[in-house]
């Protein structure tokens, strides 16, 4: 056993809270005000009062942790860090609050992170004009830019055509993921595409992006934010609401991770070093899981992630998604909320709302049966990896 | 490039440092690679330092320039202003036996005729007065 096993179950999730989701007409608030509605929304999730927390970790360029504590009275940070994963930071940052609450570096951690990500400035429109927001920065800028990629479906398209070809991922594997997400979009009120039913004709005749990603393989575009707060097993305990037990928790980056195509082993991504790392600190394996809520930005990516999180062996993830497997009902149900692709794009935090709400058995028409145990991934940059695998407690 | 997107600017390297020699290289009309000098590996992009062995010492190794397709997209809606008036654009990831892959473009087949494993060689487009840049050709 690692040493990491030393802190499993050391630390809770015991508060969760996210704004109401929307595109058109956009939030009308900054970035900044929206998330400061879900986390006084996760504070009253807890029990909570703004004063105990002491710990702050803001998604990479959405604030400051002094801006947060300022706007909210916290008057005692003392434990501030910020983790430049891109949309794995959320789930990395699961590790490291359960690290900070286990050491007494903080009482109660928060976690937060919004974005006006439809009426905003579009991640396309980001990742085009500063380098300085691309992963891989000088690289990208110097020998991706000047051929046309800029952005991350055309990033991730390469690797998801060359998966396709050593392993003969079809069109229709990818289209199963869509549909499965927008399954549950239409058991989840609160997901944009609720009441937007989708059939395999419709994704296979959505107009292509970067091959092969049709529209229907990316991911939302969306105004929104969530919080969550992690504090100690003893002290979640006598808080408002069941906790959430962190088990296991990893991060991991492919090598190299500032660049998209040189790596010698091609697939072999973040969540293929922590996957592993993750569940032999929570002592339990994929096929333990009750349901997963895997990192959806595009739809390969779910696949990729099943394959190097262990749910199935590499090459085979086009076969696992088939014949509603990742549905509810099935052999794992994934994305229960409807992800990124079919509720909202919450930088990864929806995933974790959700995996808690299932571990509540709060979820509702999409309510796992007595769902125990859950994975939640998340993927961000040139395939950055962060893994959490979550218990209910008691 | 065509005329609807002129008046953006295609996206240049910055000439600095290594990267600035690799281009320059492609200006004389050579591929040229950093291979470390103290264990011969090849590195592309340019590296400071081996991730081998640690050497900081290298040369530029003049490339053959053959290689074969590994992957490949097809950009079909453009996500940046200067390449709207280009598409649909493959954009082809070359690998070389030397170990190292590059991105680049097919000049003179469509889009849709790239497969993974064609073989293919390079030449040297010029992209603007101090930039050229390598792309391939089928062979």
């Amino acid at each position: 056993m690692s040493d990491a096993a030393a802190l499993r179950d050391r630390a809770c999730i015991a508060g969760i809270g996210e704004t109401a989701v929307c595109r058109k007409p956009g939030s009308g608030l900054t970035e900044f005000a929206l998330q400061l509605r879900a986390i006084t929304a996760a504070l009253d999730d807890a029990g909570l009062a703004a004063q105990d927390i002491d710990g702050i970790m803001p998604f990479p360029n959405l604030g400051k942790a002094e801006g947060f504590a300022a706007s909210l009275g916290c008057r005692n940070l003392r434990f501030a860090a910020t983790l430049h994963l891109g949309g794995a930071a959320p789930v990395a940052a699961l590790r490291v609050a359960a690290m900070a609450v286990a050491t007494g570096a903080a009482n109660h951690v928060l976690v937060p992170g919004g974005w006006n990500g439809y009426s905003g400035a579009r991640t396309r429109d980001i990742t085009a004009g500063d380098v300085d927001s691309i992963p891989g920065g000088a690289i990208a800028r110097d020998y991706y830019l000047p051929f046309g990629l800029s952005a991350p479906p055309q990033w991730y398209a390469l690797m998801a055509r060359r998966h396709m070809h050593e392993y003969g991922t079809r069109a229709e594997q990818l289209g199963a993921v869509a549909l499965a997400m927008r399954r549950h979009a239409q058991l989840n009120p609160g997901a944009l595409m609720c009441g937007k039913p989708l059939t395999l004709d419709d994704y296979l005749a959505s107009p292509m992006i970067a091959d092969p990603y049709r529209m229907l393989d990316c991911c939302l575009e969306t105004d929104g934010a969530a919080a969550y707060i992690v504090t100690s097993t003893e002290r979640a305990r006598d808080l408002r609401q069941r906790p959430v037990r962190i088990m296991g928790a990893a991060a991991g980056q492919p090598s190299p991770a500032d660049e998209i195509i040189s790596r010698r082993d091609f697939h072999r991504i973040g969540l293929t070093t922590a996957a592993p790392e993750a569940f032999a600190m929570a002592g339990v394996t994929p096929d333990d899981m009750d349901f997963a809520q895997i990192y959806d930005c595009f739809t390969f990516e779910v696949l990729q992630q099943l394959e190097e999180a262990g749910f199935c062996r590499r090459g085979e993830g086009g076969a696992f998604v088939e014949g509603g497997a990742i549905e509810l009902g099935g052999r794992l149900p994934v994305n229960t909320h409807g992800g990124l692709l079919s509720q909202a794009h919450l930088l990864g935090l929806g995933h974790i709302v959700e995996a808690v709400r299932q571990l509540r058995g709060e979820a509702g028409a999409r309510q796992v049966p007595d769902a125990e145990l859950g994975a939640v991934t998340g993927w961000g940059d040139f395939g950055d990896g962060s893994i959490a695998i979550l218990r209910r407690d008691g | 490039m065509s005329d609807k997107a002129a008046s953006i600017p295609r996206p240049l390297p910055k000439l600095e440092g290594a990267t600035g020699q690799f281009y320059d290289w492609c200006r004389k009309g050579e591929l040229r690679f950093q291979r470390c000098t103290s264990c011969g590996t090849f590195r592309h992009p340019p590296r400071e330092l081996c991730a081998e062995c640690r050497s900081f010492d290298w040369e530029w190794t003049r490339s053959p320039g053959e290689g074969t397709v590994f992957t490949y997209t097809i950009v079909e809606r453009a996500l940046h202003p200067a390449f709207a008036g280009a598409t649909p654009y493959a954009a082809v990831v070359v690998e070389f036996p030397e170990g190292v892959r590059l991105l680049s473009r097919i000049v003179g087949l469509a889009p849709a005729e790239i497969r993974i494993g064609m073989p293919v060689r390079v030449d040297f487009e010029a992209f603007s007065e101090t930039v050229t840049v390598p792309v391939f050709r089928l062979r």
